[in-house]
């Protein structure tokens, strides 16, 4: 079975050499694409993870009494947003890698602390992550005062109001904007190409530089890839969203 | 801790307060998000910014070897002019003939997305969804790989250089949120204006061109112009494929001045800062058309 | 010194409130035994609101005291909780939390502030949402209720905390008018059992009906005071007469 199908692409590229689906048939290059498929994955869950944890901590800060704190949340946002995340990757992987500590595991290289993954991760959670806050608090402050008032009347604290009351209200009206930004956290993983993280595709360059021939049928492995990829998370977080309607709110009440 | 006090701070009977903020931020923001955000920093924020960011490498160089050089900015002043004129500009360029071809093309996809013929509504539908959902970058990959270098036409070779490609590559994710955008736009429009300009024996093309069309066009600016603002900022990628942009002769500069590390941060600070210094105004000009047009309609 | 059932239950004296440059009590006194309603009326304005927000410590107060049970509302070491389980508020706006059902809205403060056995405060929330006349509406979200079924739940919601004084602002400014009277029973109901109420309402007939002592108050003092049968057909003073000449 799996030969036949190695075969039927083998013929394919021989009859049709633009239509080269060279992975289906060479191991080096089938691993190249897995790889860089899960390479895209991790890449995108660990920001949307963190990017999320920056949101709401965020958010809470942003709602601090110290005029410091506040201060340097909306310092980090201003950064973070009005930079091309494309420039921020170069930025902290050329600028800020220049300045961090290196280690030497085998006495020989000088490895930094910091690989090039680590810096597409800090620097796109953190990209992302400043979008997170301004929706957050946008979700917060749609909670009306005088709900948190009704129940600071009967007796809650600070804390069980935010727990209890302000933040299931505020995720549920958060939902369409973050999704919004978390798809376009995972587009923005490809950009992480420009300091040499193999995602997909950056392991699809490298297939078709190095087989000219397989170039239609890597274009058609990415835009199959990222729209399977955006696909599950909207499916997802439209789920989510649905579960979390409240009955008599909202569109269709 | 500022609270809403009826009958002082506000009227005493005020709107339901349980969860009626929530369609708000389901709209506006949606849209305008970009414009919004950037036009509310105050313009002296990335000018700070800059400052300590060009200050910063003759704090750290001091600390490690004790001579500051203070040639860093002297470097970057002599090589500013030329960064704007031929990087800049050229980004500018690139994105304006962007928007162009976006938009023309984004408004052929909107209207054919509320065709009434099943075909066109179905495929225009589903060019803009994957062209919206594609990263960028890949978009700009593909473009670049499976255009020509060259064209013949009537026997003459016409080279088709590589910036040409990056615009027609930039402007597929444009063309599908415009289509959104016109899409939205005419939704928006009560469908009574429908049914009344029908029972008044227009066609349905003299309905949309004359009757709908009219009334959207202005809803569709700001968020239009917030598009401009995104595709300017995104326009730096184009560097990846060697086109010869602010980004690549800011790279280009640094290397001729012998790669000093202390000349990355203002460096790429100013490309920051000039991209900032670009993109505020529109921001600014859209959040007030907005309002006005929010005021009319 | 210890409150006991012969003194008064909220003892307001000479109460001082500021916005800012804006003064909206300028020095309020009051006694309310207990089992009394008493209906504050007055034009917009006039610190109605703001002075029981004040009663259950939602506002400061820049002077004077104001004392539950003979425990002083506005003292730094003040435990709110306590003071919020004497005292129940209803809003005019019923401010229900959307997410959660009409149950769940009486549940939550027994369970989650005071942990009471939650089977016990679902028997006792069952029985106060009856009370209220809101049987099978139990899983309904506040979203799914009309302005005074809300109404209504917000106010069991407040008794499910068992307060010794309920609050009202305005309670039914915000209802349609056939709702009103649904939600002006429910109160009567309450105060036919002898809870303390304090209400700030326009609903004249029925502070006419059910207070057993009126106060007008304009521009942060009180105007004038009495029983409703002489404060509605013998008022003195003349801005009295004037705020119900337009009313009634």
């Amino acid at each position: 079975m799996l030969d036949a199908i190695q075969e039927f692409f083998r013929q394919l590229a021989a009859d049709h050499p633009t239509w080269n689906f060279i992975f289906f048939y060479e191991e080096r290059q089938w691993n190249k694409v897995v790889s860089g498929l899960w390479m895209t994955i991790k890449l995108s869950v660990v920001c949307i993870i963190f990017s999320v944890i920056i949101g709401i901590v965020g958010a809470a800060m942003q709602g601090a009494h110290s005029r410091i704190v506040r201060g340097v949340v909306q310092g980090y946002i201003q950064f973070f947003r009005n930079t091309p995340p494309f420039v921020q990757l170069l930025f902290f992987y050329f600028a800020l890698g220049a300045f961090t500590p290196t280690y030497s595991p085998d006495g020989w290289l000088e490895v930094p602390i910091i690989s090039n993954v680590g810096w597409a991760i800090i620097s796109l959670s953190f990209f992302a992550g400043a979008f997170n806050v301004e929706i957050f608090r946008a979700g917060v402050e749609a909670v009306p005062d005088s709900t948190q008032e009704a129940a600071e009347a009967l007796g809650f604290t600070r804390l069980q109001t935010y727990a209890y009351v302000v933040l299931p209200l505020a995720l549920r009206v958060s939902i369409p904007a973050l999704n919004n930004n978390l798809v376009n956290l995972v587009k923005t993983t490809t950009q992480a190409f420009v300091i040499a993280v193999p995602e997909l595709l950056y392991q699809a360059i490298t297939i078709w530089n190095d087989f000219p021939s397989a170039q239609n049928p890597m274009m058609l492995v990415l835009f199959i890839a990222y729209l399977a990829l955006v696909g599950v998370l909207v499916l997802g977080m439209n789920k989510w969203e649905r579960s979390m309607r409240i009955p008599g709110y909202g569109a269709g009440a | 801790m500022t609270r809403h006090i009826p009958g002082l701070t506000a009227r005493a009977a005020t709107d339901l307060p349980v969860l009626l903020a929530a369609p708000r931020p389901q709209h506006t923001p949606r849209t305008l998000n970009f414009s919004y955000w950037l036009a509310s920093i105050p313009p002296w924020a990335p000018f700070l910014l800059f400052i300590v960011l060009s200050l910063w490498p003759y704090y750290a160089f001091a600390q490690t070897n004790g001579d500051a050089r203070p040639s860093a900015l002297e470097a970057l002043w002599r090589w500013i002019p030329f960064l704007i004129t031929r990087g800049f500009l050229f980004t500018v360029l690139i994105s304006v003939l962007t928007m162009i071809v976006g938009t023309i093309l984004g408004v052929f996809l909107g209207l054919g997305q509320i065709s009434p013929n099943r075909i066109i509504r179905g495929a225009s539908y589903w060019i803009t969804q994957i062209f919206r959902n594609s990263p960028w970058l890949v978009l700009l990959f593909i473009v670049m790989l499976s255009f020509p270098f060259q064209i013949e036409l009537f026997g003459y070779r016409i080279p088709i250089p590589d910036w040409t490609k990056a615009v027609f590559g930039l402007s597929l994710p444009v063309m599908a949120n415009i289509s959104e955008i016109v899409r939205g736009a005419i939704g928006s429009v009560p469908s009574a204006q429908w049914e009344a300009a029908e029972s008044l024996a227009f066609t349905r093309r003299q309905t949309l061109y004359q009757i709908i069309l009219p009334q959207c066009i202005k809803r569709m600016i700001p968020p239009w112009m917030n598009w401009y603002a995104i595709l300017t900022m995104a326009t730096p990628i184009v560097s990846i494929l060697g086109v010869e942009e602010v980004l690549n002769l800011t790279r280009q500069a640094i290397e001729a001045e012998n790669n000093r590390p202390e000349l990355l941060v203002p460096f790429y600070g100013f490309v920051l800062l000039i991209f900032f210094a670009y993109c505020y105004p529109i921001a600014r000009l859209t959040v007030w058309l907005e309002r006005k047009y929010a005021l009319k309609l | 010194m210890t409150w006991t059932p012969d003194q008064p239950i909220v003892s307001i004296h000479n109460v001082r409130k500021a916005f800012g440059s804006l003064e909206v009590l300028k020095g309020i006194s009051m006694d309310i035994m207990k089992g009394e309603v008493i209906c504050i009326i007055g034009p917009s304005g006039s610190g109605k609101s703001t002075l029981i927000r004040c009663i259950n410590a939602l506002n400061d107060i820049q002077g004077g005291s104001i004392s539950v049970e003979g425990q002083e509302v506005h003292d730094e070491n003040l435990d709110k909780l306590e003071l919020r389980k004497k005292v129940g508020m209803v809003f005019q706006q019923y401010n229900l939390f959307p997410h959660k059902t009409a149950l769940e809205n009486v549940m939550m403060a027994p369970v989650k502030v005071l942990k009471q056995d939650k089977a016990e405060v679902e028997q006792r929330a069952r029985a106060l949402l009856k009370k209220v006349r809101l049987e099978g509406k139990e899983n309904s979200y506040p979203g799914e209720l009309s302005g005074g079924q809300q109404q209504r739940v917000a106010i069991a919601r407040s008794l499910a905390m068992s307060p010794d004084v309920m609050l009202f602002d305005e309670v039914t400014a915000a209802l349609d008018p056939e709702t009103v009277k649904e939600v002006l029973v429910t109160i009567k109901d309450l105060a036919a059992d002898g809870m303390t109420c304090i209400l700030v309402t326009h609903e004249m007939g029925f502070a006419r009906e059910v207070a057993d002592h009126i106060y007008f108050t304009d521009k942060g003092v009180i105007v004038e005071h009495g029983p409703p049968s002489t404060f509605f057909d013998n008022a003195q003073d003349p801005r009295t007469k004037e705020f119900l000449s337009q009313i009634l």
